[in-house]
């Protein structure tokens, strides 16, 4: 691989790689515009290159950059599925792209009825009555769901309702997005069979619990087989109860959330309908509520007029505002619509058994050679235990810095924080069998070089265009720029 | 391992008593659950502290630990070094490594606190 | 099939068999499809077809998102899959180059602003505004802020919503167009721990933002300013104003407007409260062999690792979008975005100096502006946009009424250096002919 230094060492004072018009309209003295006071003195010191040198230089960054289209990503909890290419194009029609969220609804009733169909068909898939599209990531739809549970609660006058229950394997985000709201959190155990603990919440509910907040199937991969009756208790002791839909991969046109009993959802749509992850962002993360948590959903809501046009309802005194300064991101709502459509019902079904089925191969296969800490089966995702492999003194983070010399992207490791040296997999339906025995075979000689060679794996990656990093030195010289 | 002359608390602290000035820092054990400690935060000087409540932070790259005031009463100093090098918690926990002293405001809250051979028993029974 | 051999089943159901069956979906879902390519294709034209866009109409509408030109190489480079199609670098030896560009981002940023740290990103200009409070309010421990009321309304909604459960706001008034600096010194108090403006504002005058943070800083507070960075070029930036936070919207310099999102929020501040700073920040290291190499550092201000006590609960940002920024700025370079600002600025003048000469239209405002202005029009700013964008000539603007409230008409124009000469006299003689009057006056 091409070693690439920043951008800036390419620079050439004087070099222009985009050249903008002439003025075409009368001009003034900029003084006259600006008082000069108001006006920058300092220099900027902002890279000069060609047009060439731009390519050159961001090119040979993304060959030093792994995504889904270089290879199976089965980073657990992330949903790397492949990004079908087509959602990209409908993106950038110009009639969705190049458009203005101010404009009256009467010029942008396209853009308009692709959002309604979207939230019609996230309300099918998750059996809810109503979606927002606005919030732009998952831990928004988490903070805009809880902000109405804030609402729905005050507005009964239950106003002490002031604590949220989390299990001990929530994504941080959760108990971060209900400490945003100005709730308490109370964060409860796990079984061993790796369940929420129906005698642990029920002693964590209470008339001041404002809800409790679950991913189904689990962070451990696991279906809450219980959830029905979770969701009773939490409405019994006057809670709501909020699904984590991180998860959606495994439910597809097999279960709803709706169903379950939740009152709330988010769905990740750069997880579940395979827009791209961008390197950490953009998402979106869309929530669907039952009908008794709709008056608070953000403003605007689109609303279909008796003559079948589109408008925007500003006009909902129990709304909780907004999330987003406008529509949240609208780019990847369309690539998400796309997604659904080319689907359809049966596809989307057939999108989650596949995810489940190789899931659930690839755990059978690595059942011998690492520890799985809880029974099976798993739904679309599984976690490893590299405790076995530890005792020979390669941990977790040692296997994934080996597989990355395998010419792999490892899985997550570390989380849920509840299972020691865990490694969380999610291989996704968009891979072949070949593909998947591939990786199945890489963690297999890994966990023989942990018995065997196990210098090989301390000392990984050797492949990669840099070694191992060191964070406790970036962390201590906090070195968050380049001198310039 | 852990120095007979100092007292220790449940939570990993340490405490040197000195008429009524207190010094503390965290024990050799928890620097090392930590590992590599990049960042520490120390409360202000003359903040009232109170026995058992959080009155800091320490941080290695990926974990976060209280620092606990094992004393109620008010700080006297913190160890401003730490800020350039942190990293003396970890080699040097009951020197350099320092955190806080407290000007304590109750003796008798002395006495909760473990000696060295009750912490060691507590560690090696693993809790 | 080979799969469920070695799994001793006869189907994929049995995979199921921890959902209880009451809980399994009886039937198909109820969502339309499946499309083919050329079906979806076809579809989603014809929903696009219905809407007004930029390439059919010149777009002079603002407020917070702006049609800018974005040069050929940030969707060609930014977009490429590998970066695309990642996700964020939980293994930095695999997203060396992710990395490296991020951290590129970070440091044009800082050039930009004249701040010393940005980070990667968070989801637009109003949420980090919110951020902006938030890292006030830790830094400072108290619990107010003060806003400008002449903020984008929009960002003061995600900041009411964002932070009102935990935070106190309050709103500083304004007089023709922008801030009295006099008025907020009266309404900061010591409860304060962030003054929040806006500069350009919303009406795109600018604010006396050197007395605005001398009114903060006397009361103690921050001053947190949300900025547009393309005014930078022309504009002092906040660092040398002294502002201690500086937040904003970057959407323009990503791609197309795309209805407001993906936006890139960037946020801004002084070294001194990097340890109270939102989301994902990339830093500098070295590797095992010495080799220079970049990480996500200060993870433990961080929703995965701090749960509750966090700085802020953002996971997914906007960093694609921040390496479109960054390909932006490395392509238009100082000189470029300059000359986009001065583009702007003499433009804006033009338009904003022939439709105040309308019968019927002025000027809104006397104070200085960049490239964004408001004109008080004879007849409701909603039905001028309406006629002007029925006709096919323009998206003509953004109705400011309700916030401006006083019972006039007004509308805010904003003029980018993509509207030549006659686009502008075009819109001229439409906003003329929609409020009925001459427009050779």
């Amino acid at each position: 691989m091409l070693e690439e230094p920043l951008v800036f060492a390419r620079s050439n004072p004087g070099a222009v790689a985009c050249r903008l018009p002439q003025c075409d309209v009368p001009e003034s003295p900029v003084d006259s515009l600006i008082p000069p006071e108001q006006q920058r003195q300092s220099r900027l010191a902002l890279p000069e290159l060609y047009e060439w040198d731009v390519v050159r230089h961001y090119t040979r960054l993304s060959h030093q950059s792994y995504g889904v289209d270089v290879g199976i990503y089965p980073l657990g909890s992330c949903t790397m599925k492949y990004n079908p290419r087509i959602n990209e194009d409908m993106a950038r029609l110009p009639g969705l792209a190049e458009i203005h969220p101010a404009q009256p609804a009467q010029q942008l009733q396209g853009a308009l009825r692709l959002m309604l169909e979207l939230e019609r068909a996230l309300c099918a898939i998750g059996g809810m009555d109503a979606v927002t599209l606005q919030p732009p990531a998952g831990a928004q739809g988490e903070f805009t769901a809880l902000a109405c549970f804030r609402a729905f609660h005050r507005d009964r006058g239950q106003t002490q309702r002031t604590r949220i229950i989390v299990p001990d394997s929530s994504h941080g985000t959760n108990p971060a997005s209900a400490a945003r709201c100005g709730f308490t959190i109370t964060q409860i155990a796990s079984t061993a069979e790796g369940r929420t603990d129906l005698d642990a919440l029920d002693r964590a509910l209470g008339d001041d619990v404002a809800g409790f907040m679950l991913t189904n199937p689990n962070t451990l991969g696991l279906f809450e087989s219980g959830v029905a009756r979770i969701c009773e208790m939490v409405h019994t002791a006057g809670g709501l109860v909020y699904c984590d839909g991180a998860n959606m991969n495994a439910l597809l046109g097999v279960a709803r959330p709706g169903d379950m009993g939740f009152d709330a959802m988010h769905f990740n749509l750069h997880k579940t309908f395979s827009t791209p992850h961008g390197g950490g962002g953009p998402g979106a993360g869309p929530i669907g509520v039952k009908r008794h948590l709709e008056p608070y959903l953000p403003v605007p809501r689109i609303v279909e007029k008796p003559d079948g046009t589109l408008g925007l309802d500003e006009d909902r005194p129990k709304s909780i505002g907004r999330v987003h300064s406008f529509f949240g991101n609208f780019g990847v709502l369309v690539r998400g619509y796309a997604y659904i459509l080319s689907h359809g019902p049966e596809g989307l079904a057939e999108v989650t058994r596949r995810a489940v089925l190789n899931a659930n191969y690839m755990r059978h296969r690595l059942e011998g050679a690492y520890e799985i800490p809880h029974p099976g089966p798993c739904m679309h995702e599984f976690v490893l235990s590299a405790d076995r492999q530890k005792a020979q003194g390669c941990k977790a983070l040692d296997i994934a810095k080996r597989l990355i010399d395998l010419g792999l992207h490892p899985p997550s490791v570390y989380f849920p924080l509840i299972v020691s040296e865990a490694m969380m997999i999610e291989p996704t339906e968009t891979e072949t069998k070949r593909a998947l025995d591939h990786l199945i075979e890489a963690f297999l000689q890994v966990a023989r070089e942990c018995e065997d060679t196990p210098d090989v794996v301390l000392h990984a990656p050797t492949q990669a265009i840099r070694s191992r990093l060191d964070e406790v030195r970036a962390a201590r010289e906090m070195v968050l720029r380049e001198e310039l | 391992m852990y120095p007979e002359d100092l007292k220790y608390t449940e939570t990993h602290e340490w405490a040197r008593v000195e008429g009524t000035e207190v010094t503390v820092g965290i024990s050799s054990y928890a620097a090392n659950e930590l590992g590599d400690i990049v960042f520490v935060d120390l409360p202000e000087v003359g903040a009232a502290v109170a026995v058992g409540e959080s009155m800091g932070s320490i941080e290695s790259v990926k974990a976060v630990e209280e620092l606990r005031a094992p004393v109620t009463g008010t700080v006297s100093a913190v160890n401003e070094g730490l800020a350039d090098t942190p990293e003396v918690v970890n080699s040097d926990p009951y020197g350099e490594g320092w955190m806080v002293k407290i000007t304590l405001s109750d003796a008798s809250e002395l006495a909760k606190l473990m000696d060295a051979a009750a912490y060691k028993a507590t560690i090696e029974s693993g809790s | 099939m080979a799969m469920l051999e070695a799994l001793g089943l006869e189907s994929v159901e049995e995979l199921f068999s921890p959902i209880p069956t009451e809980l399994r979906l009886a039937g198909p879902l109820a969502i339309p499809g499946p499309l083919s390519d050329i079906e979806l294709t076809q579809h989603c034209r014809e929903l696009a077809f219905q809407d007004l866009d930029g390439t059919r109409a010149p777009c002079f509408a603002g407020t917070g998102v702006y049609d800018h030109f974005v040069p050929s190489t940030v969707a060609h480079l930014a977009y490429r899959g590998e970066f695309a199609t990642a996700y964020t670098a939980y293994q930095p030896e695999l997203s060396q180059g992710m990395l490296a560009a991020l951290f590129e981002f970070q440091t044009m940023v800082c050039e930009l602003t004249a701040m010393d740290v940005s980070n990667s990103s968070v989801y637009d200009g109003g949420t980090a505004l919110t951020e902006a409070a938030f890292v006030a309010a830790a830094s400072t421990k108290r619990k107010r802020v003060l806003v400008a009321s002449t903020v984008n309304p929009r960002y003061v909604e995600c900041l009411r919503t964002g932070a009102g459960a935990v935070l106190d706001i309050d709103m500083a008034p304004a007089e023709g167009g922008v801030s009295s600096p006099d008025a907020v010194a009266t309404a900061l108090t010591a409860d304060h721990a962030a003054l929040i403006v806006q500069h350009p504002n919303y009406f795109g005058c600018l604010e006396d933002v050197r007395a605005l943070t001398e009114a903060a800083h006397a009361a103690g507070a921050l001053l947190a300013v949300s900025f547009d960075p393309v005014s930078l070029g022309l504009l002092e930036p906040p660092g040398a104003y002294g502002a201690d936070i500086a937040v904003g919207e970057g959407g323009s310099m990503c791609g197309p407007m795309s209805l407001g999102g993906p936006g890139l929020g960037l946020f801004t501040c002084r070294k001194n409260l990097v340890r109270s700073l939102p989301g994902r920040v990339v830093g500098k290291t070295v590797d095992h062999d010495g080799r220079v190499g970049y990480v996500n550092t200060l993870q433990t201000r961080e929703q995965h690792i701090r749960r509750d006590k966090a700085t802020s609960n953002i996971c997914t940002n906007q960093a694609l979008c921040a390496v479109a920024a960054g390909v932006y700025m490395a392509t238009m370079g100082p000189s470029g975005i300059r000359r986009v600002g001065e583009l702007c600025l003499q433009k804006a003048h033009y338009a904003a100096d022939r439709i105040g000469h309308l019968p019927g239209f002025d000027l809104a405002f006397d104070a200085p502006f960049f490239k964004e202005f408001v004109v008080r029009c004879p007849r409701p700013a909603a039905e001028l946009i309406a006629t002007v964008g029925a006709s096919g000539t323009a998206i003509a603007g953004v109705d400011v009424s309700t916030t401006i409230s006083d019972g006039g008409s007004y509308l805010a124009i904003a003029v980018t250096e993509k509207r030549t000469r006659a686009e502008i006299d075009a819109l001229v003689r439409a906003l003329a002919t929609a409020a009925g009057v001459s427009p050779d006056a």
